[in-house]
């Protein structure tokens, strides 16, 4: 089901755990799926993540998404980790399952949402939790398929022509 | 390589007798069993001699009252499709329930949107169906109830036999889906007062392509496939001989060791559900320990997800089943869990342990040595797991 690559970090997760008094947080999570990933971040003084370290709870792909995502971070600025996009994880893993591009591919959101948090609190700023949620979207090249049938579908189908269901965005 | 499978809910190797079987049936000169010259005559016999075997399972009075089909799934589909629509002029209601195989749900829903009604009871926190529900939920229209003998998730068994009374009562068709109990525990259909039950072949050993249709004589019934006039007319096409002989080896074998191996089994289940609080803390049982089938248990692990556990276990060489969103093809968590009140992240955490009679306590014990190490792994990383004293 897996590559290599992807049970390489699920056997061996790289940067697993908390960092007590971390400069960022960011979390992401879809109950209905499932996966949920909290990242956390330091940054030194010359705006580089020094130390990032994440939880998981999810499927396989989730914790390998959240380990590669981890090792395409550290060691880069802020400025060059907020371009990292859920498409670059997944290349780097060498590609995931189609069905779990979308659910479990959010690792990416999470640590441009620790980095948010990192920005805000230098700069003062307190948001509320639902503000900090970020909406999952689809990066270029990114395609959604029916979670029924796998096949292809556009971004905001509501109803899968191949299976014949109904469909909701956070299906896809 | 040493592989524990606990995974037989999914797939019960083939018993040696019935592989031999089926390797001498490969063997011989077949014909077709319609055709009257001899070569097909002996063919028909050899059906004949597996109806017999396959009805004495289930305690058939007449074993033409047991169909042949291709697997439970197109039983299920036969019973509820052929007789909605054969009793489509006495009423359009069907009563079933929540926890249902999505081959009776998926059937029933087809019909959902052409002038049928549905009622689809719940299940208490137990996994039961209340059988008063049942006799509530009966109108001048009911034509079919549809209620599973056990579940294929969680191995609760129904009350089915108090339902059958109730069905029986009202003049109302009943079926039963029983394709994880068949076999595995004993089934009576004079007993169960069921109009239709549908079982497979492979839950007790026999091959996948194989299963078999209860019709009670007098149920009106519309078959499925049309064409020819085998299976006294009730299922058309040329039958699948060789898996219907390794089924009515593997349905004779049940028949004959079902005592023997319910206390094996049994004694299985016992034991891990025993063992397990010395492994493992802060899971649920979603098995009914009183009423369910000996060969499994299902169970939520919290703060962590089910496919991690089985890809964790798979790696120390056991095969689990899950019943996770994330290991379906669909992404969704299961309605029967759902159904039994789960949040949706403890249902995320839910493996499925199947063991059969080849399976031993040794491998009990390892499974639980293994288990507590995928659990503490994957909580120590989970974001959910608040670590006691913190």
């Amino acid at each position: 089901m897996y590559n290599q690559v992807v049970m390489d970090h699920f056997k061996n997760p790289r940067n697993v755990g908390v960092i007590e008094d971390p400069d960022g947080v960011g979390e992401v999570g879809n109950p209905l799926c499932g996966d949920m990933m909290t990242i956390y971040l330091k940054v030194d003084e010359d705006e580089r993540i020094s130390d990032i370290k994440f939880q998981t709870f999810g499927c396989g792909s989730a914790i390998a998404v959240s380990s590669m995502l981890t090792e395409l971070a550290k060691g880069k600025t802020i400025e060059e980790a907020r371009h990292i996009t859920n498409k670059d994880v997944a290349d780097a893993l060498e590609g995931l399952p189609k069905n779990k591009m979308h659910c479990s591919n959010l690792g990416a959101d999470a640590l441009h949402m620790a980095i948010q948090n990192y920005k805000d609190k230098k700069t003062g700023v307190a948001r509320k939790p639902e503000q900090r949620q970020e909406k999952h979207e689809h990066a270029d090249g990114e395609t959604c398929h029916c979670p029924y049938c796998d096949v292809e579908i556009s971004s905001d189908a509501e109803f899968c022509e191949a299976c014949q269901r109904k469909l909701t965005e956070e299906e896809h | 390589m040493n592989y524990i499978n606990l995974d037989n809910i999914s797939f019960t190797p083939l018993l040696p007798e019935v592989k031999q079987v089926m390797t001498e049936a490969v063997n011989s000169d077949l014909h077709n069993p319609s055709s009257q010259h001899k070569a097909g005559e002996k063919s028909a016999e050899i059906i004949s001699d597996a109806r017999q075997a396959v009805a004495g399972l289930i305690n058939a009075a007449n074993p033409r009252e047991t169909v042949f089909t291709s697997c439970g799934t197109e039983s299920v589909n036969h019973a509820i499709k052929g007789a909605a629509l054969a009793n489509r002029e006495k009423g359009n209601h069907i009563i079933t329930t929540n926890i249902e195989h999505n081959s009776v749900l998926r059937s029933i829903k087809r019909f959902s949107s052409q002038g049928f009604k549905v009622t689809s009871l719940p299940v208490d926190a137990s996994g039961r169906v209340d059988p008063k529900a049942v006799q509530d939920a009966i109108t001048d229209q009911t034509i079919l109830v549809s209620v599973m003998h056990s579940n294929n998730e969680t191995g609760t068994i129904q009350p089915v036999e108090e339902i059958g009374r109730i069905t029986r009562k009202n003049k109302v068709l009943f079926h039963s889906d029983a394709v994880d109990s068949v076999g595995v525990v004993p089934v009576d259909v004079e007993k169960l007062n069921v109009d239709l039950l549908s079982f497979g072949s492979n839950q007790y050993g026999g091959p996948p392509g194989a299963g078999g249709l209860y019709i009670r004589r007098g149920t009106r019934i519309f078959p499925l496939l049309d064409g020819g006039v085998q299976e006294n007319n009730k299922r058309a096409g040329t039958e699948n001989l060789i898996c219907i002989t390794g089924m009515a080896k593997a349905a004779e074998l049940a028949a004959k060791h079902m005592k023997e191996r319910l206390v094996r089994l049994g004694e299985i289940k016992d034991y891990l559900v025993g063992k397990l609080p010395g492994y493992i803390d802060e899971y649920i049982v979603n098995t009914n320990l009183e009423h369910s089938l000996p060969n499994l248990l299902n169970i939520s692990l919290k703060y962590i997800e089910g496919e991690s556990v089985m890809l964790m276990l798979d790696e120390d060489n056991m095969a689990v089943s899950t019943k996770s969103a994330c290991a379906t093809g669909s992404l969704r968590a299961s309605h029967v869990l759902l159904s039994l009140g789960l949040s949706h992240a403890d249902a995320q955490g839910t493996v499925v342990i199947s063991w059969s009679i080849d399976n031993t306590l040794e491998d009990i014990d390892k499974f639980l040595a293994s288990l507590s190490g995928v659990v503490k792994t994957l909580r120590s990383m989970s974001p959910l797991y608040n670590k006691p004293g913190t």
